[in-house]
């Protein structure tokens, strides 16, 4: 790999990261910088998108209209945020056709949390409290990232998600605070999803490869381990509040870290989950390639249709 | 301007027959959550999802109130089996394909706007002001619709052979639409409820319009099946109402 | 390139109630400028955020950047994305 300082343009385009200029689609950047934010921004919108179906699998049995609609609602802005995302990708050069293609062949991920299933309508608050609590620590830190158009997404991501974790929070309240078999339906539910949520901060930095260069462009902000302890403080207050226990004998106060110590992460199954062998993976991207597959006639029909309509775009006179 | 006096029942199951409509139709778009050709339209179908699923919540709370009886929009959506339900037959059918369901939505959406536009000139404040709202709504539903039936009457073979097979399979629910049962008959004349009749000419002359531009035939006649608003539904209903109605009913004393 | 859907990219811009001129919010894909004035609405408005939406596709916008920033800045390409729409990522990057 050439010297990064036989390289002007390197040395000048980590001065402007160092001094927090934010970089912008038009400027010029190290091609392990693109690729990099490419891969990290993409694998984030397709979060987004394959985060719809677990969700999406409680609408039509959602118990009240209220809530029905609330999930409706979420569903919608995770959609959503998968397109500020794509949009974002777009600016480095790639296009969503190819990203949703790497998607769906597997050489792309998303966010492993998303495959675990959903068994009870508790799992919608847990996912909101825990899952987008979790997301949300990350997002922050993300909204300082070098990447203009990446840090503006997850300003207007943040704004809205913060509805989806109180509703989630108060989804579980109801529960906890109801009837003996709902208060049972929300401590299982949690019981499911405390650790998994704790993995999607990722591994501990010193086992992650590229957390290293990622920092140092300003990408990455924050380290998973911080994250995942931010999210840990934030988190274990909020169970008590709900009246929930979390599934770890060893958390605990530290009096003098004045931060919760918790037990070991079981890395292993992350693993599993990562590389394809988790609950639902198969599922999900099934789901994923039959929307797809079956929307293939009506893009098609609709790109006819404008050709034959309005044949003076730019694109088809290009 | 009437003086009949109105039975609080009639008023019941009018504001029914227009909540079930929106509330199953609304049930049918969330199907296609995560599931729609394209995300932009994922979040198109939910907006109608949500702005049908707000109309069907404030006209079930209102037949609530007047029945008097303390059941709330809940009580009505999730308690009721499908002989007690009131909507339109067309809003059941399932989402075959994507042709399906717009082909649905034009057919609905050009239904609702007049009514709601005859009905904001409701003597019933609340109904007056549901459909006030719900006509700025169902407009851009029908836009909507009107958008993609183009696109897709007039784009590929595919696509024109696909809008054709379900336009075939809605339109003998067309009839229903325009049919005035003795209830609806008697809230007209109370200047209460808009006329379906009145509102034939209107829909058929948007029917017309859109779908000579998306090249697209329909038989002349409208369809004969009907006994939605009596409670006599298609098998689907069924199928809807026990996804639907499952959760809530295993836990009877339960608030969410 | 990938022609999995082939609606072009367009750009939007809104102008909210209280602005005094549109602003750019981001992109989507649609079939025609009808679709994406559409797909805009539901996508940039649904809290209500805008009222004027321009959209225009991303192909037809030529840009120039007066400022030169020196030597992380080439001579003006007149795409409103420095690079080419069809970047293909590498078989072997691990990340």
């Amino acid at each position: 790999m050439a010297d990064a300082a036989a390289d002007p343009r390197e040395a000048a385009f980590q001065a402007a990261i160092d001094a927090e200029r934010s970089v912008e689609p038009r400027d010029w950047m190290p091609e392990r910088y693109r690729a990099t934010l490419i891969r990290q921004i993409a694998q984030h919108a397709h979060s987004e998108i394959i985060g719809m179906q677990p969700e999406g699998n409680w609408i039509t049995r959602a118990p009240s209209l209220r809530r029905k609609a609330i999930l409706l609602a979420k569903v919608q802005d995770e959609a959503g945020h998968g397109l500020y995302l794509y949009s974002a990708a777009e600016t480095l050069g790639v296009s969503r056709s190819e990203l949703v293609e790497m998607l769906q062949s597997g050489r792309q991920k998303y966010s492993s949390i998303f495959n675990y299933p959903t068994l009870t309508w508790a799992d919608v608050g847990t996912i909101g409290w825990l899952v987008d609590g979790a997301a949300i620590t990350n997002q922050l830190a993300l909204t300082k990232t070098s990447y203009g158009p990446y840090a503006r997404a997850m300003v207007r991501i943040c704004r809205e998600e913060s509805f989806h974790q109180r509703q989630g929070f108060e989804l579980l309240s109801q529960l906890s605070h109801g009837t003996p078999a709902q208060r049972a339906m929300a401590q299982d539910s949690v019981d499911r999803w405390w650790w998994p949520s704790l993995m999607m901060f990722g591994p501990p930095d010193d086992s992650s490869p590229n957390s290293a260069q990622s920092m140092k462009w300003k990408i990455k902000r924050v380290s998973n381990d911080e994250l995942r302890q931010r999210f840990v403080d934030m988190t274990v207050p909020q169970a008590r509040a709900l009246g929930l226990g979390l599934p770890d004998p060893q958390l605990r106060w530290n009096e003098n870290s004045e931060h919760y110590e918790f037990g070991p992460i079981n890395w292993d199954e992350f693993a599993q989950v990562l590389k394809g062998d988790g609950p639902c993976n198969a599922e999900r991207i099934r789901v994923r390639r039959e929307a797809d597959a079956g929307g293939a006639w009506v893009r098609e029909a609709a790109r006819a249709w404008a050709v034959k309509h309005k044949p003076r775009s730019a694109e088809d006179a290009a | 301007m009437s003086t009949a006096v109105v039975a609080a029942s009639d008023r019941y199951q009018y504001a029914l027959y227009l909540g079930d409509d929106c509330l199953i139709l609304s049930h049918r778009l969330a199907e296609l959550a995560a599931h729609a050709p394209e995300f932009e339209e994922d979040v198109a179908l939910s907006n109608l999802a949500l702005d049908l699923l707000g109309q069907a919540r404030t006209l079930l709370a209102y037949a609530g109130l007047v029945e008097a009886a303390g059941r709330d929009e809940d009580d009505l959506a999730y308690g009721r089996d499908d002989r007690e339900f009131r909507n339109l037959l067309l809003v059941e059918q399932p989402n075959w394909d994507f042709a399906h369901t717009i082909v649905r939505q034009l057919f609905f959406a050009s239904y609702q706007l007049p009514l709601y536009q005859l009905l904001a000139d409701s003597q019933d404040p609340t109904l007056a002001g549901v459909a006030a709202k719900g006509a700025k709504e169902a407009s851009y539903h029908r836009d909507h619709a009107r958008l993609w039936t183009l696109r897709l009457g007039d784009g590929t073979e595919e696509s024109h052979s696909r809008m054709e097979t379900a336009v075939g399979a809605l339109w003998p629910f067309t009839g229903e639409l325009f049919q005035a049962d003795p209830i609806t008959q008697r809230l007209v004349a109370a200047g209460i409820a808009a006329d379906p009749a009145a509102l034939e000419l209107v829909w058929r002359d948007q029917i017309d319009q859109t779908f000579a531009e998306a090249t697209l035939e329909r038989p002349v006649e409208l369809g004969v099946r009907q006994g939605g608003r009596s409670g006599l539904h298609s098998e689907h209903l069924g199928h809807i109402l026990s996804e639907m109605q499952h959760l809530h009913r295993s836990h009877p004393l339960a608030t969410w | 390139m990938n022609d999995r859907s082939s609606w072009p990219l367009w750009e939007v811009f809104l102008r909210s109630r209280r602005g005094l001129s549109h602003q750019h919010v981001g992109s989507l894909h649609a079939p025609d400028w009808e679709m994406a004035v559409q797909n805009a609405r539901d996508l940039y408005t649904r809290r209500g955020e805008g009222v004027s939406i321009w959209v225009v596709e991303s192909a037809a916008i030529h840009a120039s950047d007066p400022d030169d920033r020196g030597p992380l800045f080439d001579p003006p390409a007149d795409k409103v994305y420095r690079h080419p729409t069809f970047y293909k990522v590498p078989e072997d990057l691990k990340l």
